[in-house]
């Protein structure tokens, strides 16, 4: 099966610092993608290249095989490149309703009376929430009152929704409790069975290895390789997330605790 | 919408919501107390003043319109995510510089005031141009132009005049068709109607026997509702006013999702300008002249009544009509301690605590809407 997006040797320069230095990777519709990392290692600048945030200083972005150029965010959301971020996901202020569509408002009417169309919001919102298992007290419920794992499912629900063909998950995991936590890690499942490459971002080998097909380590803008489900084990992966040395010192002397 | 949650997917630990609390996060709610709390207090004290007769109806309801105008722009800037420190400062210009084209440049009254709209609108555009493009907080970049227009309208009022009070617009908006939807009266018919029916006082001396004590409701007051009323619209029934929501809310999550948050922020300054440009142009086919020092502090009352309304000053949340109320009661509360023989310097005091009261209880009601942490 061919990717549905590949980055082939991707560098990007911020003026003296090589944040990537050749990166290569790729997604495959229903797989789960996981790229990990410690702090620094450059996942979050590799992805803000694949979601259209950052443009790269060289190699090639391929979408269904063909060259392509991001100019801006929106350029990606239509490619079907849908990116979650860990924290800006959600205005807590507004109401789950009006999260799930901001910025793809149906309308009715005729221009310029042209309105914001509420009841179908509403409606598409409380299925979709329903389908993903969260029972919202109403649409108009602010998103503030909802807890983290919540807010993520419900920005994946809302990039299911439009059609996203690649799901980037930024550190879904990271900030939340263990329940919230497989919550998540339960939803990528689902959205993954739909048929949705999805790229997990992290750096808990322990969450990655649960729902993940393949696993791509980054360390220090380079990547350290590819390896397939069931070929690699945790440690293997920690040990390269570190890069080695330096934390199989730390291990002896923690006695294999992290 | 309130379709009914099948018991099996009811969370234990939702809490039902009770009526009260659930109308306590509506933004208007603090606006709608605080209105009914000061029509009764004026009801009490000034209530046989002739307060709430016609003329005197009329008179806090001007006054009241006036900051409906500008506080509706600064409702949605608010809302946005911004401030316009410049508004006060920006009446002052419009009105002058229309005055100095149409009065002593002999550009005819009704171009005068497009031009006057169309460079102020543009000048709110650079306001909101210069927040993007630097980053800077609006506050810094609009109390620079409140210097910087206020200035300029001092000086280009004394280069081209003289003196820093430019009269003789009233002669030329008799006879102008466009001064007429800024200065004129409407509804004239209906208080002639009803001072023959009795229904209003009517003038019993003078060459003016027997008209009516009020001859129409004065067009301040009618772009004060149309404003209000598009404001609300645009605000709570469009798309656009789900963008304006976002770009306050959190602008670089909404950006992400693809909302033109910089254009949406822009236009928002832009609309400010506007709602100060009526505000001012009104203003001068009422007085028949325009002054260089018209429109002082009335940023600082526009946010007042926005902030009364229950909008937050971190932007994201707030309403319309909040801000027209909030404006209801700035109006009441000047005109009423006039009314009631109050000394007038305790409106200032009287302000103080009804701001001071507001922003608590929108604090309060913030942390109900994010999960009462």
């Amino acid at each position: 099966m061919s990717a549905i997006v590949e980055m082939r040797n991707i560098t990007k320069h911020f003026g003296h610092v090589i944040a990537l230095a050749g990166v290569s990777f790729d997604v495959k519709a229903g797989e789960c993608h996981c790229l990990l990392g410690d702090n620094g290692a450059g996942k979050s600048t590799f992805i803000k290249i694949m979601s259209g945030v950052y443009k790269p200083s060289g190699g090639e972005v391929l979408v269904e095989g063909a060259p392509t150029l991001f100019q801006s965010p929106r350029d990606a959301m239509t490619a079907g490149i849908a990116t979650v971020y860990q924290d800006l996901a959600m205005i807590p202020l507004m109401s789950v309703s009006r999260n799930f569509w901001m910025g793809r408002e149906p309308e009715r009417g005729v221009w310029p009376f042209k309105t914001f169309d509420t009841d179908k919001a509403d409606d598409i919102t409380v299925k979709e929430m329903r389908k993903m298992g969260i029972s919202l007290r109403g649409p108009d419920q602010a998103v503030g009152t909802l807890s983290g794992g919540e807010r993520q499912t419900v920005a994946i629900a809302r990039a299911v929704y439009f059609g996203a063909k690649v799901l980037i998950l930024d550190e879904p995991t990271s900030a939340l409790g263990v329940r919230q936590t497989a919550n998540v890690l339960s939803t990528i499942d689902r959205v993954r069975k739909q048929g949705i490459g999805v790229v997990f971002i992290t750096h808990n080998v322990r969450h990655a290895l649960a729902v993940g097909d393949r696993f791509t380590v980054l360390n220090r803008g380079q990547t350290l390789g590819t390896a397939e489900r069931g070929t690699v084990d945790a440690a293997a992966l920690q040990d390269m997330m570190a890069g080695g040395q330096e934390l199989a010192l730390l291990e002896s002397s923690l006695g294999g605790t992290i | 919408m309130t379709d009914v949650i099948p018991d099996a997917l009811k969370d234990e630990r939702i809490k039902p919501v009770s009526p009260l609390r659930r109308a306590l996060i509506r933004p208007e709610l603090g606006g709608i107390c605080g209105t009914i709390l000061v029509f009764l207090l004026f009801a009490v004290i000034a209530g046989d003043s002739g307060m709430f007769a016609a003329e005197g109806l009329m008179n806090w309801t001007v006054v009241s319109a006036q900051f409906m105008v500008i506080a509706v722009g600064a409702c949605l800037l608010m809302i946005a995510g911004e401030f316009d420190l410049s508004t006060g400062s920006m009446i002052g210009f419009s009105g002058v510089m229309m005055a100095i084209l149409s009065v002593h440049l002999g550009v005819p009254l009704w171009l005068a005031i497009i031009a006057t709209f169309v460079f102020c609108v543009l000048l709110g555009g650079v306001n909101g141009w210069l927040v993007i493009r630097t980053g800077l907080p609006s506050f810094i970049v609009t109390l620079a132009f409140l210097y910087i227009l206020r200035g300029l309208t001092i000086w280009g009022s004394i280069y081209f005049t003289r003196q820093t009070i430019i009269g003789g617009v009233a002669e030329k908006a008799a006879t102008d068709w466009l001064a007429s939807i800024f200065g004129g009266k409407v509804l004239g018919w209906l208080f002639t109607w009803m001072g023959e029916a009795g229904w209003i006082a009517t003038f019993t001396r003078g060459n003016r026997a027997g008209q009516p004590v009020i001859d129409g409701i004065p067009m301040l007051v009618v772009w004060a509702i149309v404003l209000v009323v598009f404001g609300h619209w645009l605000l709570t029934r469009t798309k656009f006013g789900n963008w304006i929501f976002a770009a306050g809310g959190d602008a670089l999550a909404a950006r992400y999702v693809g909302v033109p948050v910089n254009r949406v922020k822009i236009l928002m300054f832009m609309f400010s300008a506007f709602c100060a440009c009526v505000f001012a142009t009104c203003q001068v086919m009422e007085f028949g002249s325009a002054a260089a020092d018209r429109g002082l502090l009335k940023e600082f009352e526009a946010i007042i009544c926005v902030v009364i309304g229950g909008a937050l000053l971190t932007g994201g949340y707030g309403s319309v009509i909040g801000a027209a109320l909030g404006a209801i009661i700035f109006g009441v509360v000047q005109q009423g301690l006039f009314f009631a023989n109050a000394e007038s310097s305790l409106f200032r005091v009287f302000l103080g605590v009804i701001l001071l009261t507001a922003v608590i209880m929108n604090t309060y009601i913030r942390r109900i809407i994010t999960g009462e942490r």
